[in-house]
């Protein structure tokens, strides 16, 4: 008989009006993996920042070994044997591998015996796990794949039993993911316990013993993954019945609407981050923009959009040159031309967290009618506004007053959707439309997506997410080190392929 | 990093008005010590405060009028704050605001007075509003921190008025470094003026209706920040530049604007002392309102509401504290200046020092209240 580590009995959490956890209880058992899957806002990360000392609960209990424990803050859950692998990784960027893992645990003041010896640890638990990390490296200089490995390393050196990863395949290539999955099994053989949040079910299926489902803040059930299978989870997450697979008629290709000619763009430091990048999209067709995080995107999607000046090149948009080395056309100019997009990175710029939800959608509009007129903003049929797409788009909670911050992931997503499509756009850039974002919500705006498609519009989707750029795109191109590497038309095309196209190797 | 409290389950009246009254409370309980060291009773000294300001019809007028200029000066930070910019330089446009009432004032004294009057508000902002632009412009265009260049900028204020007012445009009358007086149907009505119009008795203060143009200030700042297009782009720029930018608000437009409004209103400044008061510029007008301003505009959290009970403070413990500097022998003036200096550094620069404790507090207790 097993006994469970890690034990959470009647957990409840409300942040406002909106209760975030609702009497949750959970059980994990030593030695095991355990994937707590739900939608975005169902309150995983909640109960994970309960477990991990970072908010305490209004009210429940936490044991670990059977003891009850008092978390107050995360130090206290690192001494309890918690670690936690963070979606954004808490590391000082321009520290080695080494002074990361001991910061806050240097036992001494001047660097001497202690140090030595934690190297010497160090070294034991990366051969023991076979991390393979140099401990001398500098973080900066490490891929994301790495990055993670040392967070990994760092709660093992603190003496973790229980490892929490949260969504830790978002930011990695299919082959990164499969080391990750390697070290997991590891760790578990060691006897370490890992808790797995994730929302992608094929994580839960191929790596996980036991699962838990929340939704809406409830544990809806518990269940053991081979007793299981993904149609079953995902309508325990969504409470319905759900299409893994989207409808995706035929694309009725029309002409070229937007063009891009040997785009050269730099990054804020001068580097040349788009090299020579030449594609076109058509009226009515999705273009998937596969690559792996830092290959250029981010830098190609600022460029398109107005946002960041080109090197050389052009851009065109129905024959007309918006973009060149002299001139381009800002943000605000492109959006009368029909041209929209949905950044990368919703809360630093597709959002302004701090305001409110109705400010946010009508943010980038908000100077024109309905929402102003002789400058002064008309309250009342922005909030009109606001509630009607709020409803239409599904965002919850459906009060346009609450600061955004206090959205799900999904539902700020939702947010800056219905804003721009809102607008009829003729050509839509979309980055990474899902990271982070739960199963009914990604359902939702894959539809949207390709609603938008068969109404004619031209799409450049950029994402990271292989399987959403297979399953929505009608072409797709590999970016690479700045370059575009491949073009495939999306039939007969596998997932493999374009993993090798996206790890520079085909 | 203990005691991370949520919050969205702060009620709204903790955050504001419980934690700065706490912090408040903290700086006259310190400032008592102070009072107490130099020799004199700290609770005599409350009562001199309160008697100063409220006791008598005058003492009340000065304390309005002290609340007049913190109200300009206050909203001046505030709007340059909403934009995320630091505008320390509310002094240098104030004094430069002054300048501009008086150039309407000597030039345009051939229309009818409501007309001039309209025109000095106009030249105020003007004035002051130019001496933000360099700032703002450098800060926009060349990324020089507003906080370094208005610092610099008070400085050549100071300078430029000396300068103008020893060898440009002083009474050359007399000796002293100031100017003629403005035509005397040019001086604002004063609290005096009213009460003999309505047949009360009132001795000399320098209330006068700019009081109420500080009112209009408070109205107009609220309009502007939470009403109209341009306040949403600078709390727009002011939250993050890159979403302004994604959004096609340019930052350089709006923290030239931003720059442009704030000294505007810290120009208007010069309304209340040269129309209001000296009825002409004299060195050194500005006496460091400017600078209180700050505080007064972070212990009002940057909102109207908030500025008013705060530069009301401010104008009790200006007017109070010249009481008890006149009463009691020990306390000189530069004794205020420290009780100010507690005051400013408890409700700005410690602002956050108790927060998190008295917001735990009054969670917890809501809590249990709740569940019972």
């Amino acid at each position: 008989m097993v006994s469970p580590i890690l034990e959470l009995s009647k957990i409840n959490k409300s942040f406002g009006h909106v209760q975030a956890n609702k009497e949750i209880t959970l059980k994990v058992n030593k030695g095991t993996i355990h994937g707590i899957i739900g939608e975005n806002g169902a309150g995983k990360s909640t109960l994970m920042s309960i477990v991990y000392g970072f908010y305490q609960a209004d009210s429940g209990t936490i044991s670990i070994n059977g003891k009850t424990i008092n978390l107050k803050s995360p130090r206290d859950s690192i001494l309890s044997g918690i670690g936690m692998v963070h979606q954004h990784f808490m590391l000082v960027e321009n520290f080695t591998v080494l002074e990361n893992i001991i910061l806050g645990f240097e036992g001494e003041i001047v660097f001497g015996k202690k140090l030595e010896q934690a190297k010497i640890n160090l070294k034991n638990l990366c051969e023991t796990y076979k991390l393979n990390i140099d401990l001398d490296s500098i973080i900066s200089d490490l891929s994301v794949g790495f990055r993670q490995r040392v967070e990994i390393l760092k709660s093992l050196y603190r003496g973790a039993e229980i490892f929490i990863l949260d969504e830790p395949t978002g930011v990695l290539t299919p082959q990164e993911v499969d080391e990750l999955f390697k070290i997991l099994r590891s760790l578990q053989k060691e006897g370490k316990t890992i808790v797995l949040i994730t929302h992608k079910l094929n994580e839960i299926m191929a790596l996980t013993s036991e699962v838990s489902v929340m939704r809406q803040g409830e544990m809806v059930g518990h269940k053991k993954t081979e007793l299981t299978n993904k149609e079953e989870l995902a309508e325990m997450m969504v409470g319905r019945s759900v299409l893994l697979r989207i409808n995706r008629t035929e694309a009725q290709k029309g002409e070229v609407v937007f063009r891009v000619n040997n785009l050269q763009v730099k990054d804020d430091l001068g580097v040349m981050r788009v090299k020579d990048v030449n594609f076109e999209i058509h009226k009515g067709e999705i273009l998937g923009l596969a690559g792996v995080t830092g290959n250029g995107q981010t830098e190609l999607l600022e460029a398109l959009s107005g946002i960041r000046k080109i090197e050389s090149g052009e851009i065109q948009l129905f024959n007309e040159t918006i973009s060149d080395q002299n001139n381009f056309l800002n943000p605000k100019e492109l959006k009368e031309k029909g041209l929209v997009h949905v950044p990368e990175d919703r809360q630093r710029m597709g959002l302004i967290t701090d305001f409110k939800a109705y400010e946010n959608l009508i943010f980038g509009y908000h100077h024109q009618l309905p929402f102003s007129k002789s400058s002064i903003l008309k309250e009342k049929d922005i909030l009109s506004h606001s509630r009607k797409v709020m409803e239409e788009y599904d965002v919850r909670p459906q009060s346009p007053h609450l600061i955004t911050s206090n959205f799900s992931g999904g539902n700020q997503q939702k947010i800056i959707l219905s804003r721009e499509l809102n607008e009829n756009p003729k050509v839509l850039l979309v980055g990474q439309p899902t990271r982070g974002v739960d199963i009914g919500a990604i359902e939702f705006i894959h539809q949207r997506l390709i609603d938008m498609r068969n109404k004619g519009v031209a799409i450049l989707l950029v994402s990271v997410e292989l399987e959403e750029v297979l399953s929505l795109s009608d072409r797709i191109v590999v970016m690479f080190d700045g370059k575009i590497v491949g073009e495939k038309v999306n039939k007969d095309v596998t997932d493999r392929e374009i993993g090798l196209l996206m790890a520079g190797i085909a | 990093m203990s005691a991370l409290v949520d919050k969205s389950k702060v009620p709204w009246w903790v955050s504001n008005l419980i934690v700065p009254l706490v912090n408040l409370v903290l700086a006259l309980l310190v400032s008592g010590l102070f009072i107490f060291i130099a020799g004199e009773n700290p609770i005599q000294a409350v009562q001199l405060i309160i008697y100063g300001s409220f006791g008598y019809i005058e003492g009340f007028a000065y304390t309005l009028y002290y609340t007049t200029n913190f109200i300009f000066t206050g909203l001046a930070f505030a709007v340059a704050f909403h934009c995320r910019l630091f505008n320390i330089g509310g002094e240098g446009q104030a004094y430069l605001g002054g300048l501009g009432v008086f150039f309407v004032a000597i030039n345009f004294s051939f229309l009818p007075v409501p007309i001039v009057w309209l025109l000095a508000v106009i030249g105020a902002a003007l004035f002051g509003a130019a001496w933000a632009f360099i700032p703002g412009y450098l800060q926009a265009k060349r990324g020089s921190h507003v906080v370094i260049t208005t610092i610099m900028f008070n400085f050549i204020a100071s300078s430029l008025m000396v300068f103008l007012l020893v060898d440009v445009i002083r009474d050359t009358n007399q000796m002293g470094p100031h100017t003629v007086v403005v035509a005397k149907e040019l001086w604002f009505p004063t609290f005096k003026d009213f009460g003999q119009f309505i047949g009360l008795k009132i001795r000399y203060s320098p209330l006068n209706i700019s009081f109420l143009l500080a009112i209009a200030a408070l109205f107009f700042v609220w309009f502007l920040i939470w009403k109209t297009k341009w306040g949403y782009e600078m709390r727009a720029v002011g939250h993050s530049t890159k979403a302004a930018v994604y959004a096609g608000i340019s930052p350089h437009r709006n923290i030239i604007i931003a720059m442009l409004i704030s000294g505007a209103l810290a120009g208007l400044l010069g309304i209340n002392e040269i129309l209001g008061v000296h009825h002409k510029v004299i060195a050194g007008f500005p006496a460091g309102y400017g600078f209180t301003g700050i505080a007064v505009a972070l212990m009002g959290r940057n909102h109207p509401i908030g500025i008013f009970p705060a530069a009301f403070l401010f104008g009790i413990l200006y007017q109070g504290g010249s009481e008890v500097t006149f009463d009691m022998p020990n306390i000189t003036r530069y004794m205020f200046v420290a009780v100010q200096g507690v005051i400013i550094l408890f409700s700005g620069a410690l602002e956050n020092l108790f927060r998190p404790q008295i917001e735990s507090f009054f969670v917890k207790r809501l809590n249990t209240v709740q569940t019972v």
